[in-house]
């Protein structure tokens, strides 16, 4: 046991040695700590003061955004701008006074320069004056002796070459403010814009890139004695569109001066072609900075240029929604495709009568030529037998009222009413509703985009969702094959019977919108497209009774009162590949102002088409040329 | 609480409720603080970001915390039966990862498994701690003064040493061999023999930087003349310097750090974690976390001096010295004090496989203050 007691002691002896080395060389450690600190430190902040080493951060270009058929819709251009670095001069006022010699400085802009000086370090240069043209430019250069730290250099500005055209697509950037900055320290350098608004918002990240930095030996005036170490950044990534840029050029000149949206859509993949909202605005105003002005003249306009109407302008969907209630009908089994239902120009229902819009109405109607004469009493009576919950339903599958996968920030949701939201609201559902449901009018709040995603989904069956990403950095993007979209689940015969009906709206004698028939189209090959689609038209508000009795005529309204007229369709008919829909506000009936325009705008869009175009190249044909 | 519980504890009565009592939960808390610190230096070092350092490291450590626990609950007694047999399974790891292991950074010292990358050294370390320790935990005072006794555990600390060496990893074997020395030290050889070894070792080292890869050679030049080659393998001291300098004493703020954010400090995430950490907290910021691990180290210190057998003094002892190795070499080599040698800051650098490593050393450390007071059967055969 004393051994055990010796050995205790031993080692208890030992370890407190071994403890004590052991606190002693971390004592050591802190010591050097210390020096390096504090005692060399102040060695390596007088480096830093000589401006011994600066670190400074390269931003690389930001990425391209494209259209289609990679025609830059968002590109960058050469901007000169003048630029300081505080801890290459001595008096920041005095080189500032220098320079406004040469390019004169207003109080706002030396106000702005001096809040940036403050918010950055002194190594990082501030941007004085961004656009500078070739002589200014020329002439600071020559000033350069008594401009101690003004630095002149090239830089990229972005630049939106089809402006207006695909404003509310392509959205705009901005300067960055401070939480951005906080966020990102590459955007505190100068002339860094950030995406504000549409793809250059949803894709910021990816087209701005990541900031490479190279850290320099320089010597008191600032001249670079060599480079230390260099880190690439990583490059901003183009983004390629799925919009077809001339298609949009021309739907847009179709719209004419109308307040107006029109939206085409690939049916079999979901692919956005063409997302025209009218009027619009300049993009690149945001860029450089936006006057009073001009911001009062676009906010106070009716027509509402800054809203995207395509995927925020909210409109009842009128008669284009008949062909929903009819599949709802049909999946309901309260109706069948040869049942015919009578239509005497009204339906009396309680105390209220709903009426057709042929005043002597249609006769005995089957569900073909309901769609075809978009008789109203037919589907009120099947919006009654199949109830406003099951429409909704139905409704939803097909894109309307629901979150669609489209990437812009300002896109809504829109609305189909169903029983428990109006409830919800503290309202009570009457059957009523459920009958003006029927032909697409009451509560609901739709928009351009839901209406052609709900056409393209009419016309190929598959649960396609409206998408504008079509490749990052030149690979395509999941969603681009149409077998990437599943099924709808809605029986084909239902859908096919829908389909047809559509093509007689145009096509048969009688149809509502046989104006909109397809022309022959110059360089189509094969026989000729004909277009399947449906009008619409929605009221604004209410049609008295007294105004009926004497005679209503809509076109006599003020303009905001007018109904919206409405189109939606799907070419080629019997293999339908695109899809359209197009609002046209306040344009009065559906035939008359808007299936017109959907007709030059689907025959423009089957002109571009590869396959359906005569001078396609035939190597395909066969494999061998002539 | 501690230490007033004299009473040998060998019944059934000392179960697993009475074992979780007696763990050190104190120390428990300083060792999640250091992780603590570890995550907030990955959260800078990713920009701000949880991902993809930070949250892994708090997930990891609470995998090895539990871990921990678990070790500490096995008995002592049976972690010393199986101390020759973790020995031969960590030579034959050593053995194998020179067969088949993965090349990195000019060695072959990775082993793969469940997704990561594990050294073996570290495991041998641990190993050759837990083998001397049972081989000393007999030893009576005479027997240590018999240089044949002494032979077999200087064998135990030669060849796993030298097959580290032959990876090579330097930093690792030396690390391996200061640990071995510590035990023998701690068992009561006495100094003028440690004094012998360590000099024969110092003769040696001329003739074995001879031996030496020339990327090793590189790194012991580098670290006599750090800037001779600015661009080459001095400029990670050299920017490491710098960032630490520019931190000054309060730092240049959380999430601040140029030298870190830039890019331009190396590996900011693994071994140049300290540095990132003093350039954005300052001196004050580089002292506590000192601090802290001087806590650490002195608890482990504590539990080895409590302990009331000689097989748990010596692992604690070698455990702890384990861990004040890699916290030294780490800072140390942080500031230009000695050659860069890719050791990370225990619990505070990036890595999975490290940070598992030592909790498993913690948690064999913990067993140790379970069951610092059990009895031996061998004992009075020994002694």
């Amino acid at each position: 046991m004393k051994r055990e007691i010796k050995r205790t002691g031993v080692f208890t002896r030992r370890a407190l040695i071994i403890g004590g080395a052991q606190i002693a060389a971390l004592g050591a450690l802190a010591a050097k700590l210390y020096q390096v600190q504090v005692v060399e430190g102040a060695r390596y902040a007088t480096m830093s003061d000589s401006n011994r080493i600066s670190a400074r951060l390269i931003a690389p270009p930001r990425g391209r955004l494209l259209d289609r058929n990679g025609a830059v819709v968002g590109g960058n251009r050469l901007n000169w701008r003048a630029l300081l670095v505080a801890e290459q001069t001595g008096d920041v006022g005095a080189t500032l006074d220098n320079l406004a010699r040469i390019v004169p400085l207003s109080d706002s802009e030396r106000a702005r320069i001096e809040r940036e000086l403050r918010r950055h370090r002194r190594f990082v240069p501030i941007m004085v004056r961004e656009f500078l043209t070739w002589e200014d430019m020329a002439r600071i250069e020559v000033a350069a002796p008594d401009l101690p730290g003004i630095l002149v250099d090239v830089g990229t500005t972005r630049q939106y070459p089809y402006g207006a055209t695909l404003a509310h697509v392509v959205g705009y950037v901005a300067p960055p403010n401070e939480a951005d900055v906080a966020d990102d320290p590459m955007l505190g350098l100068p002339g860094i814009r950030v995406g504000r608004a549409g793809m250059e918002r949803v894709h910021d990240q990816l087209l701005r890139g990541r900031a490479g930095a190279v850290q320099l030996e320089v010597n008191a005036v600032g001249r670079v004695i060599r480079e230390l170490d260099r880190q690439e950044g990583t490059q901003g990534q183009d983004v390629g569109l799925t919009i077809d840029l001339e298609l949009q050029k021309m739907v847009l000149d179709r719209l004419g001066d109308e307040s107006a949206s029109a939206v085409v859509m690939d049916a079999r993949n979901g692919e956005v072609l063409a997302m025209t909202t009218n009027p619009s605005f300049d993009p690149s105003l945001f860029n450089s900075g936006v006057s009073q002005a001009q911001w009062v003249a676009w906010t106070s306009n009716r027509r509402a240029p800054l809203i995207n109407k395509a995927v925020a302008g909210l409109y009842a969907p009128g008669s284009t929604f008949k062909m929903i209630v009819a599949l709802a009908g049909l999946e309901a089994r309260v109706v069948s495709p040869g049942e015919t239902v009578y239509c005497p120009g009204y339906l009396d229902f309680g105390d209220r009568r709903f009426h057709c819009w042929r005043k002597y109405g249609h006769g005995a109607m089957d569900m073909r030529a309901a769609v075809k004469n978009s008789c109203d009493c037919y589907f009120y009576e099947v919006a009654k037998r199949t109830g406003m919950d099951r429409i909704a339903a139905m409704s939803n599958r097909f894109g309307l009222g629901v979150k669609l996968d489209i990437e812009l920030p300002g896109a809504r949701s829109g609305l189909v009413p169903t029983r428990a939201w109006r409830i919800a609201q503290g309202k009570a559902w009457n059957i009523g509703d459920t009958i003006v449901a029927g032909i697409g009018q009451g509560f609901f709040q739709l928009t351009p985009l839901s209406l052609a995603t709900m056409t393209a989904r009419l016309a190929t069956g598959r649960q396609v969702q409206p998408h504008l990403t079509r490749s990052i950095a030149g690979t395509l993007q999941r969603g681009a094959r149409p077998d990437d979209w599943p099924s709808l689940g809605i029986a084909e015969r239902g859908l096919q019977a829908m389909r047809e009906a559509m093509w007689a709206v145009v096509n048969e004698q009688g149809g509502t919108a046989q104006v909109a028939r397809l022309p022959a189209i110059p360089g189509q090959v094969g026989p000729p497209v004909q277009m399947a689609g449906k009008t619409g038209s929605v009221q604004v508000r209410n049609v008295t009774r007294e105004q009926r009795e004497r005679g209503y005529k809509s076109e006599n309204l003020p303009w905001e009162y007018r109904p919206h007229a409405l189109f939606v369709g799907f070419a080629p008919h019997d293999a339908p590949r695109y899809a359209l829909a197009l609002v046209v506000e306040h344009g009065n009936a559906g035939s008359e102002a808007a299936a017109p325009v959907a007709r030059d705008i689907m025959a423009a869009t089957i002109a571009r088409d590869p396959i359906l175009r005569q001078d396609r190249p035939r190597v395909a044909e066969g494999g061998r040329t002539p | 609480m501690i230490g007033s519980e004299r009473r040998l504890v060998r019944d059934a009565s000392f179960d697993i409720t009475r074992k979780l009592f007696r763990i050190s939960w104190l120390y428990v808390l300083l060792l999640s603080a250091l992780a603590g610190v570890g995550y907030v230096a990955l959260y800078s070092a990713a920009g701000g970001a949880p991902e993809p350092y930070a949250a892994r490291h708090m997930l990891r450590f609470g995998f090895g915390l539990v871990l921990m626990v678990c070790i500490a609950m096995i008995d002592i007694r049976f972690i010393q039966r199986m101390s020759w047999l973790a020995w031969f399974g960590g030579v034959v790891l050593l053995v194998l990862v020179l067969k088949v292991g993965n090349v990195g950074k000019g060695a072959q010292r990775w082993l793969e498994l469940g997704g990561m990358q594990w050294q073996p050294s570290e495991l041998m370390k641990l190993a050759l701690v837990l083998a001397l320790a049972s081989w000393f935990h007999r030893a009576s005072w005479e027997r240590m003064g018999n240089p044949l006794f002494l032979v077999p555990p200087i064998l135990a600390v030669l060849v796993p040493v030298g097959l580290i060496l032959k990876q090579p990893n330097l930093g690792t074997a030396v690390i391996a061999a200061v640990v071995g020395g510590t035990v023998f030290l701690g068992a009561g050889l006495r100094w003028w023999k440690v004094a012998l070894i360590a000099g024969a070792l110092i003769v040696a080292a001329p003739i074995g930087y001879n031996h030496l890869r020339d990327y090793q050679r590189a790194r012991i030049d580098t670290f006599l003349n750090p800037e001779s080659d600015p661009l080459g393998a001095g400029y990670n001291i050299i920017q490491s310097k710098i960032a630490l300098g520019s931190g000054g004493v309060w730092g240049k703020g959380f999430l601040q750090g140029t030298q870190g954010h830039l890019n331009f400090l190396p590996e900011k995430q693994t071994d140049f974690i300290f540095t990132m950490l003093a350039e954005e907290f300052g001196l004050v910021g580089g002292l506590a976390v000192i601090g802290l691990l001087a806590c650490i180290i002195i608890g482990g210190m504590l539990i080895a001096l409590r302990c009331r057998h000689q097989y748990g003094r010596l692992v604690a002892l070698g455990i702890t010295m384990n861990f004040f190795m890699y916290v030294f070499v780490n800072i140390a080599m942080v500031m230009g004090a000695i050659p860069v040698g890719g050791v990370p800051l225990p619990l505070v650098s990036h890595g999975g496989s490290a940070m598992i490593m030592v909790m498993i050393g913690m948690g064999v450390l913990m067993s140790v203050h379970v069951h610092r007071d059990v009895e031996f059967d061998d004992r009075s055969r020994d002694l």
